[in-house]
């Protein structure tokens, strides 16, 4: 046993995490800047926490994770960063030659102090910023929030700092797609061009990893959302911002900046939030949905009532970020499956509003529990008291699921040990598609692998 | 051996071209062209220049991640916001089997103090002391360890002090680590912080007597992908008690009577040798510069420790171990260097590894061109006939060097020195470490703290057949086309250790350097043989597709 120190009985902890569900601000920055086209995120800290979120990112997209570092000594750390940071853009510019740097802060600079706005200013003052080129930066105290929080704050500093209103209006969307697979903003964006409109999707993280195998590196691959666009998404229709807690922060931005009305949903994972979806695009079109996308609908039904009886009562343990977790639950929901324990690290009340939502009837049967304390160690020790049929979540869940010998689903932020999520959608109908069939997978190797001899079906 | 194109000044004026002065008056001097007899001054160990894209991690890494991380039964407590503790978690594939003397294991567990604003203003000490009395109420450990992050120095929480005030009060061994990430210039400095607390706080520890007639620790083995385990093997079938290993595959209690060993090896010479300068002023226990990666470094080492003890007995078990393991080796060795031998290989990787492994490389008839440690120090290169010239700078000044003086009591000498003179003469030198360089070939490439930008110009440079780096590299160097081999995690392989791990790492190489698909990433139609493309398809028009629209089903 992996994990034979959890004990089954539950004692309240007030200041120790154990195996959390959740990390820091500074990675979901780099994440997010990462979906700038030729952009090298910044981190402004310690070398060592760019080189933690590189490789933790790289393990994830198995694609190069470009991100430079102030490299902060101990004196540094006493006289402020800013010296640093200013060496850095110039070296940056220089060396690697980038169009956009997305500066993030860490636990130390913020601790010092640093002013990002006022040693960007001077990096543009001194002339270290070479014409046609572009820094912003995001705060991102890794002691506040969550990695989800620090690719929210990212993705609204692309707003603050270059959305702009020039007084006309146009018919683009604008699609801020949250923290999602490169496969889900390819699949999102398939969704938006069959509906026949035209979007800005930023960040964009797809042809940045989940890029061809050429035999030549791309520092800067072809994806990502360029600076001009983002600076003309302040003329756009309207904003639909999918996951309230990666979007939600810059969907209001470009709203109260640019007035874009703005439509916050759920990730589009599952069923309903995908037809939710639709229909929000369906009122930029002419409320006009193209067979081939009824026709992707009607698949995952039909997947749905073919295999009902194997979903039907199966119950969940999930983990994980708010924005996936809220989406997967309502689907599980609509499959007539039952979450019982529901994780997040992330900390926000809004959480439980929402899980509450989607869980409607079922919400006072189900422990749902955000911040601190909910971490993966108390998930498991729910699992001992009382036994899912599946366990859905990152990575780092495989411990408990072959300890407690449960099926599992990995599903969000990091997956380290499988590949495909790049590649494959679990967003949209396609992406319902696919998690259904990942969900029977696991169901029936299970019970085939289980089953008595006599009880042994060629036919499921 | 053929001359390279390009040669190493001109390969090195093409790497530095593009920097700012500032940068390449600093580069200038951590890139050079090797001279085994006369090693150049590297500038090792030196600050990482802002802006560049580095190998390097911090002091937490190299504490937290490296040294203390493989112990299974030291509970391990990040003090910080919650990002350390997670990404360290798990991570560097640390193998562990608990035994009779640890049984517990809570590797696989993450702890942390979750730190908030509150706690940066206020100060995090009151948490602290409530997190290890909940871990300490949930986990009942024998000893609690405690790892400080970049905040935790800032606001000036005392670990040390919550340290000793819990080990008063749950009667344990609780101590801290002042690892913040920003200590010294790399990990290295992680590695020289772990090296005093550990010795201070946990060597000596125990009052158990280790039996054994040839008792040894190895030092500088973290048991990744299991090397510890052939290693254990190896020694167990010469007849060499293992006290402690630090830290792969130990336990606290190991640790904590390794005082009674009578030989220290030191593999990992850059993260542990502190420990042994230690524990040969307190103890009196000589160190031997190791290498148990390649085979005739494993064969080489063993024999020197067998020699060290002196015993017939020993002696001839250890050559009858190391003529089975060779037997059964050859064959293999054999077979990968027909497909292999004469193939380029570049290392750029930790503070031993890319020294260690070029032994493997060498087994296979390979050939390192180029090679560089990520958080090394001159001595690591040089020699370390050189510390005595390495000025010590700001960064290092910052870390504790502790005071060690002879333990009257627990004090023995193992060696006189004329025991080490006759010794030395046979070819069983003490306390040495002659560096990477003097085994390097004259005019390779030396690079230390390899960056982004001269990794890629390195491999389109030389096109190497396979490039050793870690994760952060991984992608990059294969997206050129080339094969990366990562020498911090195995690429989730190994053991590469000893004569077992020799036979895996041939297999491996040979399997990286020759997998057919690098030969078919351009598509068949863009071979020059194939000629220029056609026009596209619609160029021809739409109605060429007509006649097909016509037997389609029509339309309700």
């Amino acid at each position: 046993m992996l994990m034979k120190h959890t004990p089954e009985a539950v004692a309240e902890r007030t200041a120790l995490s154990i195996n959390p569900a959740k990390t820091c601000m500074p990675i979901g920055a780099m994440y997010a800047a990462l979906g700038v086209h030729a952009c090298l995120p910044h981190s402004h800290g310690s070398q060592g926490c760019c080189a933690y979120h590189r490789s933790m990112l790289t393990r994830h997209v198995r694609e190069p994770v470009m991100a430079a570092t102030s490299s902060f000594t101990e004196g540094s750390s006493v006289f402020g960063g800013q010296a640093n940071l200013l060496a850095a853009i110039e070296n940056i510019f220089t060396i690697y030659n980038p169009q956009v740097i997305g500066v993030h802060t860490t636990c130390l600079s913020e601790t010092i102090g640093d002013d990002l706005n006022q040693i960007i200013i001077k990096a543009q003052d001194d002339g270290k910023i070479p014409e046609g080129k572009y820094v912003f930066h995001a705060n991102t105290p890794s002691y506040v929030g969550s990695h989800v929080t620090g690719f929210a704050r990212m993705t609204k500093a692309m707003v603050d700092y270059y959305a702009e209103h020039d007084g006309t209006r146009n018919e683009t969307i604008n699609l801020i797609p949250g923290w999602v697979e490169p496969s889900d903003i390819r699949e999102l964006k398939r969704l938006v061009a069959e509906m026949m409109l035209e979007c800005i999707t930023f960040p964009d993280q797809s042809d940045v990893f989940d890029t061809p195998q050429t035999g030549k590196m791309n520092m800067y691959p072809k994806g990502g959302v360029t600076v001009p666009l983002i600076k003309a998404a302040g003329n756009s229709e309207a904003t639909i911002g999918l996951g309230p807690t990666a979007s939600g922060l810059a969907t209001e931005a470009l709203e109260a900046k640019c007035k874009v009305p703005g439509q916050l949903l759920e990730l589009p994972i599952g069923l309903r939030a995908t037809d939710r979806f639709i229909a929000a695009l369906r009122h930029f079109n002419g409320r006009y949905v193209p067979d081939s996308i009824i026709d992707e609908r009607g698949r995952v039904l039909d997947i749905i009532t073919d295999m009902h009886q194997y979903f039907h009562g199966k119950r969940v343990a999930l983990f994980g970020d708010p924005d996936q977790l809220v989406a997967m639950t309502e689907f599980l929901v609509d499959l007539d499956m039952v979450p019982i324990y529901i994780i997040t690290g992330t900390p926000g009340k809004n959480f439980d509003e929402r899980i509450s939502a989607v869980l409607g009837d079922l919400a006072d049967q189900v422990i749902f529990k955000q911040g601190f304390g909910a971490d993966q160690f108390y998930l498991h020790q729910l699992i001992k008291n009382d036994r899912p049929d599946l366990l859905i979540g990152t990575t780092h869940g495989k411990y408990i699921a072959r300890d407690e010998d449960l099926p599992f689903l990995r599903f969000g932020f990091p997956i380290i040990d499988r590949c495909g999520h790049t590649y494959f959608p679990t967003v949209g109908y396609r992406g319902a598609m696919r998690l259904l069939e990942k969900m029977l997978d696991l169901f029936l190797d299970r019970k085939d692998r289980d089953a008595p001899e006599e009880k042994f079906e060629l036919v499921l | 051996m053929n001359e390279l194109v390009p040669t190493a000044a001109e390969a090195k004026q093409e790497l530095l071209e593009i920097y700012p002065k500032k940068v390449r008056r600093k580069r200038e001097t951590q890139i050079l062209a090797n001279d085994p007899e006369a090693p150049p001054v590297i500038g090792a160990n030196s600050r990482t220049i802002p802006g560049i894209i580095t190998q390097r991690g911090c002091a937490y890494a190299g504490c937290k991640g490296v040294v203390l991380g493989p112990t299974r039964d030291i509970l391990q407590i990040t003090h910080g916001p919650i990002g350390c503790g997670y990404y360290s978690w798990l991570t560097r594939r640390n193998q562990t089997v608990p035994d009779e003397l640890g049984p517990e294991n809570y590797m696989t567990y993450s702890l942390s103090t979750d730190m908030q604003e509150q706690e940066i203003i206020f100060g995090g000490e009151k948490k602290l002391k409530q997190a290890i009395l909940e871990a300490y109420e949930i986990f009942k450990p024998r000893a609690i360890a405690i790892c400080s992050t970049c905040p935790v120095g800032l606001i000036g929480d005392d670990v040390h002090a919550v340290a000793r005030e819990m080990k008063e009060t749950l009667g344990i061994n609780v101590f801290g680590f002042s690892c913040e990430g920003y200590k010294g210039v790399s990990q290295s400095a992680g590695h020289h912080i772990a090296n005093n607390q550990f010795f201070k706080h946990v060597v000596g520890q125990s009052e158990r007597t280790v039996e054994g007639k040839f008792k040894i620790n190895m030092l500088g083995e973290y048991n990744i992908g299991g090397d510890s385990f052939v290693i254990e093997d190896l020694f167990q079938r010469c007849g060499f008690t293992l006290v402690a290993t630090f830290s792969g595959n130990a336990c606290y209690e190991d640790m904590a009577s390794s005082q009674q060993a009578d030989l220290d090896l030191v593999q990992c010479y850059r993260s542990i040798n502190y420990m042994a300068q230690m524990m040969e002023t307190k103890y009196g226990i000589p160190w031997m510069k190791v290498n148990f990666i390649g085979a005739k470094s494993t064969a080489k080492a063993l024999r020197k420790m067998a020699n060290y003890f002196g015993d017939a007995g020993l002696i001839d078990r250890t050559e009858a171990v190391i003529a089975e393991e060779l037997a059964k080796l050859t064959p293999v060795q054999a077979e990968v260097r027909g497909r292999c031998e004469g193939k380029l290989a570049m290392l750029f990787v930790g503070g031993s590894r890319a020294h260690h492994y070029q032994d493997l490389f060498t087994d296979m008839g390979m050939r390192v061109i180029s090679a560089g440690y990520e958080f090394a120090h001159r001595d690591d290169y040089e020699g370390r006939n050189v510390i005595p010239t390495i000025k010590v700078d700001a960064d290092s000044r910052n870390i504790e060097e502790i005071e060690v003086l002879r333990d009257p009591a627990a004090f023995r000498l193992r060696k006189t020195e004329e025991e080490k003179a006759r010794l030395a003469e046979a070819g069983v030198l003490l306390g040495d470490y002659e560096g990477m360089m003097p085994q390097m070939d004259k005019n390779a490439l030396v690079i230390d703290d390899i960056n982004h930008y001269e990794s890629e110009k390195m491999i389109e440079l030389y096109k190497p057949d396979v490039f050793c780096a870690g994760i952060k590299e991984k992608y990059v160097v294969q997206k050129m086309g080339v094969p990366c081999k990562q020498l911090h995690n195995y690429d989730i392989g190994g053991p590469y250790a000893g004569f077992e791990g020799a036979a895996n790492f041939y297999r491996e190489i040979d399997r990286l350097v020759n997998t057919r698909i690098w030969k078919m990433i351009t598509p068949p139609w863009l071979e020059k043989k194939n000629g220029e493309s056609g026009p596209p398809l619609a160029a021809r028009g739409p109605h060429h597709l007509a006649h097909l629209s016509r037997l389609a089903p029509e339309d309700d």
